[in-house]
């Protein structure tokens, strides 16, 4: 029953980009096609599940008993970092299929702040690891739910005639503005 | 080059949020009020200045190949001085802005100063660079919360302007945050083309 609130309320009461507003960056950069959407919400998905139980591991296991839980930043960066790298070059040997499909998105990933967050959110709700795994994988549903809907409006939204000062960023601005209002109709449910 | 043309660069020309559209998370997430969008853009201003100074200064002894790992370590450093004297100093300020602070680390405005400005440039330049596109982001967030707190709560800065029943409390709210700077990068693209 635990999990299933957690699993709902990151999905969508509190959806990690409508309400949270984190990884905005790639939800307005990669959102103009639903693969490239796709591609990058599988990236984001392996990372952020990944990046949560290695660096859930090193703030129970190394900073804690150390004392240093001021270098939680300055670890949990370094972390996301290399381990983006390892996974590029990983994928690289292992699955070039796979490697073909996420490549791309990969470096994009170290600046996106859901990353960093989630693993964060995790170690100050003070969950345990296999809560912390459903809440990331849920946040990263979550994130791909919001970034392939808001790419389907937005391959839409193209052959629209929209006014000249709102093209581009700002219509897309105020459309992600209704798709989040949309969303804080789930509010109540959990 | 023309040190006041370097300073004031950032607020209009190449201001990192309107025009640049950089560090967007921040800008949305912590513009509920003028108050904070201020305290939020002058923390990124202190860390994207002081992370400019030490990178100009230690840009020769960098191996090219691993810049960015460094430029990151040395971003993060500040980070946690900023949030550290922000939970000591100010916390109420803390608390309102939240994961936002440690998330200073990816703001990409920081990071692209260091690789494209810092890590080139002289170290008074590189300071002026950072102190221009620090208030330049700072000022955008304070004109983002200053609307969204008066459209939502008719206040500017906690004091009132119209009754606060008459507000539309979606603009504090999460949608209102994409719905006021959409309009706003739309005047401000009118306002440029128009200049053009």
């Amino acid at each position: 029953m635990e999990y299933i609130i957690i699993i709902l309320s990151a999905i969508l009461v509190n959806n990690i980009v409508l309400t949270q507003f984190l990884g905005i960056c790639p939800f307005l950069g990669v959102s103009k096609k639903i693969e490239t959407a796709v591609g990058m919400t599988g990236a984001v998905a392996f990372v952020m599940v990944l990046a949560t139980i290695v660096t859930f591991l090193i703030q129970h296991y190394v900073l804690n008993p150390l004392n240093v839980g001021y270098l939680q930043t300055i670890t949990f960066i370094l972390i996301i970092a290399s381990l983006v790298q390892l996974v590029e070059i990983i994928l690289k040997k292992v699955s070039p299929a796979l490697y073909q499909a996420l490549g791309v998105f990969l470096p994009l990933i170290t600046t996106n702040c859901a990353i960093l967050g989630v693993a964060i959110l995790v170690i100050q709700k003070d969950f345990n690891l296999m809560e912390g795994v459903v809440y990331a994988t849920a946040n990263a549903v979550g994130f791909g739910l919001a970034l392939i809907i808001f790419a389907g409006i937005r391959e839409h939204l193209e052959m629209q005639n929209v006014p000249k000062g709102l093209k581009g960023v700002p219509i897309a601005l105020i459309t992600a503005g209704i798709l989040a209002m949309a969303f804080m109709g789930f509010s109540g449910i959990v | 080059m023309n040190q006041w043309k370097n300073f004031s660069k950032g607020f209009i020309k190449e201001n990192p949020v309107f025009i640049l559209l950089l560090g967007m998370c921040p800008t949305l997430g912590t513009t509920g009020s003028a108050i904070n969008g201020l305290g939020m853009g002058l923390a990124t201003t202190f860390v994207l200045v002081m992370s400019n100074l030490v990178i100009s200064l230690i840009k020769n002894l960098i191996p090219d190949k691993v810049r960015i790992p460094a430029f990151i370590v040395v971003i993060a450093t500040f980070v946690t001085i900023v949030q550290m004297v922000m939970q000591a100093y100010l916390p109420s300020l803390y608390e309102s802005l939240g994961l936002f602070i440690p998330l200073i680390v990816v703001n990409c405005i920081v990071l692209g100063r260091a690789e494209a400005f810092a890590s080139k440039n002289s170290i008074f330049s590189s300071i002026i660079d950072g102190v221009g596109i620090g208030l330049g982001f700072a000022f955008a967030l304070t004109v983002l919360g200053s609307v969204r707190e008066l459209l939502g709560s008719g206040k500017i800065f906690n004091l009132n302007v119209y009754p606060e029943q008459y507000g539309m409390l979606i603009f504090i709210l999460a949608p209102g945050a994409f719905i006021a700077l959409g309009f706003l990068i739309a005047i401000i693209n009118r306002l440029n083309k128009s200049k053009a």
